[in-house]
């Protein structure tokens, strides 16, 4: 059973990020630059809500005691979420948001296609992957742009760009803490290697830094296993009220 | 005017404007009398004189009677042109401001599934602005005059959108009530005689089907729920319905746009005829949903073939379209605060695309 | 203001029919014009192809006789040659 559990924590730790992620970005409706960047960030917001309704979903199944996407979304209090903490911070600034999409996507990407591509692993997580991995490439394709635009744009916007990143970059390190499922799934701690060249060659492009592997060690971690911070209090606070208000109603 | 209405008959009407569309394009446009018939060189157009002028109107008469759409470099009379950018403007900024009273309710949905289909309406309503935009600077304005317009107060939005969404209810109400008064009004636009306008509609309710349909579903649900939902319902309904009847502008006797539009064919028919046309498509709506439209004085007249209904207070409409609205300075402090915090992004932008072209020039 | 450049866009729905103007939009680079492009007016479907061309890059012909603004060196395929501005006071322009 115990296997099990590892694996409905594994799904739940993915699709929190998304749910988490999808509620960030549509606070921006109607907020952003242009026109154009509102439509880009609601279809972003729209994907990544698909995949968490998939995944929490499965995991409810799984779990087996009656949950549906509703009641893990819904119902459930902050110690018993599991993203990780760059997910739930606040938007902060354009470059911001676009900073912390870059870094979430490059990991998201990455775990889709691995997965999509692995043999022996869950065959439902599997296809949840391969059909979320064409989506997690347009997210980071749109959070690369941006960021390379906003790096190497005016003096103002490299100086928010870079403020970003080096406000975010701490928080990366809980993407890759070890995660085992009995091979059910792949561990995220082997993709760092990829993600960091993934992210570097962005950052390059971008005349960005990041400060030097290992400069920070597990300072902002717990999100994994529901320590979260004042923020996911906050934005839960918002997510569940009015569901919570209605206890057994639909809608 | 069509008895049969429920979205599919509106669809159907969409997909027959836009295959008319493409039956006028290939027929002749008859001139008859005035006019050149040359070979179209530049000598003959370059000596414009009086009378060529009246030739040009003259066709531009003949197209539009032809049911044939002007294109952005026709000849057309100034006062065509700039009804049409005031007319498209508006509908493009009302869908832009219309984001607002419903995203606000994203972050705070009571379901997955519907905070998905908000995210997707939202979306599609940024997206159609952008469609608006578009058809209105082929009329020789561009996209920023007229946010700046937008911003500085000068050209309006459609005044529902300064009415606040008080609770969830409200995001059926306006998916019913408000969505579809826009149909009623944007369908037959897809046979206005601006060609860009026309196929920017034709694409706008294409789309918008399912937009009225989810705000329907939402009540439908409410109104079988618990009661504190079937109240909800109701209360939002009660709210929403005589600014939905206002958003089809004042009474036609004092409507001071009507009378040219109609001959220009920019508009299809008049206020009042779709504001009748809107009731009696909600009467039967509202019975399905066993909910009631708060209107003593609404009942079926016979001698009419139509509902009689109270008419929404007018001057009401006319403060909130001069600024007294409910939401107004709110909604366009959210859209000036926006535009502002972005001008380092756009100068980001625009700063990099100035980078990359230098970069191109270098010769390797 | 902004000054984001025009660009036309011309999408071909499916392999074996061809391009076909849908419109047009703002975007600062070409990069960034044909992802906008794919987000407006395909809403990222799959299999779809799309051209963005700057606006000003466009020569147009005259549509037929009746046309009175030919002339070549103007040609603005997008826009109707004169300058349109709202002048100031006019209440609902």
């Amino acid at each position: 059973m115990s296997a099990d559990t590892d694996f409905v924590d594994y799904l739940l730790r993915r699709g929190d990020d998304c749910l988490v992620t999808a509620q960030r970005l549509g606070e921006w409706y109607a907020g952003a630059h242009e026109m154009e960047e509102d439509m880009a960030l609601a279809n972003i917001a729209l994907d990544q809500l698909g995949t968490a309704r998939l995944l929490l979903t499965y995991a409810g199944e799984l779990e087996g005691e009656g949950r549906d996407e509703d009641a893990l979304a819904y119902l459930r209090d902050d110690p018993q979420f599991r993203n990780c903490l760059l997910a739930e911070l606040p938007n902060g600034d354009f470059g911001h948001t676009i900073v912390r999409l870059l870094f979430l996507s490059a990991y998201q990407w990455l775990l889709y296609a691995r997965t999509a591509d692995a043999t022996g692993v869950d065959e439902r997580w599997a296809a949840i992957a391969a059909k979320a991995r064409k989506e997690s490439a347009y997210h980071l394709d749109h959070s690369a742009q941006w960021t390379v635009r906003l790096g190497d744009g005016t003096d103002e916007s490299h100086r928010r760009a870079q403020d970003a990143v080096d406000r975010l970059w701490p928080y990366t390190a809980e993407l890759f803490e070890s995660e085992t499922t009995d091979g059910r799934a792949l561990d995220p701690a082997t993709l760092r290697d990829d993600w960091l060249s993934t992210v570097d060659k962005v950052l390059t492009e971008a005349t960005l830094s990041r400060p030097a592997d290992g400069a920070f060690e597990e300072t902002h971690t717990g999100g994994r296993r529901g320590a979260h911070t004042a923020h996911l209090r906050d934005l839960l606070a918002e997510l569940q009220s009015l569901h919570r208000a209605h206890p057994g109603a639909t809608w | 005017m069509h008895r049969d209405e429920g979205i599919g008959g509106l669809l159907g009407e969409v997909e027959a404007a836009e295959a008319d569309l493409r039956a006028a394009a290939e027929r002749r446009v008859g001139t008859g009398t005035a006019g050149r018939t040359g070979d179209g060189t530049g000598g003959e157009a370059s000596e414009a004189g009086e009378a060529d002028e009246a030739a040009l109107a003259a066709y531009f008469e003949a197209v539009v009677a032809a049911d044939q759409k002007v294109e952005p470099r026709d000849w057309m009379p100034e006062a065509y042109r700039t009804s049409l950018i005031r007319q498209i403007a508006q509908h493009a900024h009302s869908e832009i401001i219309g984001m607002q009273p419903e995203g606000n309710w994203i972050t705070r949905a009571p379901s997955l599934k519907r905070k998905a289909i908000l995210l997707a309406k939202v979306q599609d309503e940024a997206g159609h602005g952008l469609y608006l935009y578009a058809a209105a600077e082929t009329l020789g304005v561009t996209r920023d005059e007229l946010v700046d317009l937008l911003l500085a107060g000068r050209q309006k939005y459609s005044s529902i959108f300064n009415y606040p969404t008080l609770s969830w209810a409200d995001i059926g109400a306006i998916g019913w009530l408000v969505d579809g008064a826009a149909i009623v009004n944007q369908v037959p636009l897809c046979r206005c005689s601006y060609g860009p306008y026309a196929r920017a509609m034709i694409r706008i309710c294409k789309e918008e089907s399912f937009h009225q349909r989810q705000g329907y579903e939402i009540l439908y649900g409410l109104a079988r729920g618990t009661p504190a939902q079937r109240e909800m319902a109701q209360d939002a309904i009660d709210r929403w319905w005589y600014p939905s009847l206002a958003m089809f502008g004042p009474p036609d006797a004092e409507s001071t746009h009507s009378a040219r539009s109609l001959a220009w064919k920019i508009k299809r028919f008049s206020n009042d005829e779709l504001r009748q046309r809107f009731v009696d498509m909600c009467v039967p709506q509202a019975e399905a949903l066993g909910l009631t439209l708060p209107d003593p004085a609404l009942h079926w007249n016979a001698d009419r073939g139509a509902h009689d209904f109270t008419p929404p207070d007018y001057a009401e409409l006319m403060r909130v379209v001069g600024g007294d609205g409910p939401c107004n300075r709110e909604r366009m402090a959210h859209r000036r605060r926006a535009h502002a915090e972005g001008q380092w992004v756009r100068e980001a932008a625009a700063a990099h695309a100035a980078k990359r072209r230098d970069r191109e020039r270098v010769p390797a | 203001m902004s000054s984001e450049p025009l660009w036309e866009v011309f999408v071909r729905p499916r392999r074996g029919l061809s391009h076909t103007h849908v419109g047009s939009l703002h975007a600062p680079d070409a990069a960034l014009a044909l992802r906008n492009a794919r987000d407006l007016y395909t809403r990222r479907q799959e299999g779809v192809s799309i051209w963005v061309v700057p606006a000003d890059a466009i020569t147009a012909s005259s549509p037929d006789e009746k046309d009175a603004f030919f002339d070549p060196a103007a040609d603005k395929v997008y826009r109707h040659p004169t300058f349109y501005h709202v002048p100031d006071g006019v209440p609902h322009l």
